[in-house]
């Protein structure tokens, strides 16, 4: 009994502890999620003008907006950018991530994958480690893993012009990207996106109505072919951005289930360890008392 | 006339100023009050704006985008070194 009752002891002093852990843990998810929330909306000024600009130039040219980023090709070489996170603790987040990416290439890109013309852009160490061992077949671009250490823009850029450069000259012809996007601190989705040729652009009704007469410098078309790339680079960085908040929205999350847990544990754990006590003390007594008994008789 | 001078990480400036000179990517362009809307790419060099006041401030960039209408400016910047 004495033995069970320290085993009992020796086991809340442990889920205590890692309660601790969690709820640290969780209080710095908590922190970090703020800042990386603060940075989408630093970021969506910058984004919605340019978006702005995108639509008024659209509004103002004559036929179609033909750009070398939105031309469509026979897909023969593909890339897939895998953006998770660079470390564990945040539930079922990297998988599912990962699940996403991983239909895109054994679905999507079968074909391109099986003559060896597949790329993986691995950015954060999770996905990494998933896909160096399963994946040997394809060509992975290790380069960007430890990107996720600055987040700055031109940091990122580095990332987002690659690709572009790739898809200019036909390295890539066709770009996707697997990420989380976040909704707020409980939710976030796994995405596919595409990323390259960019969508085709169509001019909507509403735009049209409000044209303003805008002098254009230079002409509309190559001011196309300077815009764009900004755009796709502010995209792309929304991409991280996104999956970073993701990541530690879904740490937070989990870490708060985790100490829940840890408290459901630890009550019942004490009510394991009361009845032990009580039944020590019990024995202890009925022992005593049996001995009094036979000290008496004698 | 206002001006919002954004970078994707922040906003840099915003403000009542009197004018701004741009490394417009067919050459450098200065905007005065009542400037006729213009969109234009920017590329490398400095952009020197004159706050309303006199005070002077210059910030150099590598590229960027410039909308002017109605007296309204947005100067969208990238590579920004102060």
């Amino acid at each position: 009994m004495g033995a069970n009752l320290k085993e009992v002891r020796l086991r809340i002093a442990s889920v205590k502890s890692t309660q601790q852990i969690t709820k640290a843990m969780k209080m710095v998810s908590a922190a970090k999620l703020r800042r990386a929330q603060q940075a989408i909306t630093q970021m969506r000024p910058y984004a919605d003008k340019l978006d702005s600009m995108l639509k008024n130039i659209l509004s103002n040219l004559e036929g179609d907006a033909g750009t070398s980023f939105g031309q469509e090709r026979e897909i023969v070489k593909a890339a897939v950018v895998v953006v998770t996170s660079n470390r564990g603790l945040c539930g079922a987040f990297n998988t599912n991530v990962i699940k996403a990416a991983v239909a895109a290439i054994d679905e999507k890109y079968a074909t391109q994958r099986q003559n060896g013309n597949l790329t993986i852009v691995c950015i954060g160490k999770r996905g990494y480690d998933y896909f160096k061992k399963r994946y040997e077949d394809c060509n992975i671009v290790t380069d960007y893993v430890e990107i996720f250490n600055d987040l700055s823009f031109d940091n990122v850029a580095q990332v987002s012009t690659m690709l572009m450069d790739g898809f200019k000259t036909g390295d890539y012809d066709a770009i996707d990207v697997a990420y989380g996007r976040f909704k707020n601190a409980g939710m976030q989705f796994p995405e596919l996106a595409k990323f390259l040729p960019v969508e085709k652009m169509e001019k909507t009704e509403s735009s049209k109505g409000k044209r303003a007469d805008y002098i254009f410098e230079p002409d509309k078309e190559s001011l196309l072919e300077h815009l764009i790339p900004s755009i796709l680079q502010t995209q792309f960085q929304k991409f991280l951005l996104d999956t970073h908040a993701s990541e530690h929205g879904a740490r937070m999350t989990a870490m708060d289930k985790a100490t829940e847990n840890a408290n459901d544990l630890l009550k019942e754990l004490k009510i394991t360890y009361n009845k032990a006590r009580q039944e020590a003390i019990t024995s202890e007594i009925s022992e005593i008392v049996g001995g009094a008994a036979a000290l008496e008789g004698s | 006339m206002n001006i919002s001078i954004l970078t994707p990480d922040k906003e840099v400036f915003e403000g009542e100023i009197t004018s701004v000179k741009v490394p417009g990517i067919t050459g450098q362009f200065e905007i005065l009050n009542n400037h006729a809307a213009v969109v234009s790419a920017l590329g490398e060099g400095e952009v020197r704006v004159i706050k309303q006041g006199g005070e002077r401030m210059s910030i150099t960039i590598e590229k960027g985008f410039i909308e002017v209408l109605n007296n309204n400016i947005s100067l969208l910047v990238q590579g920004v070194k102060e």
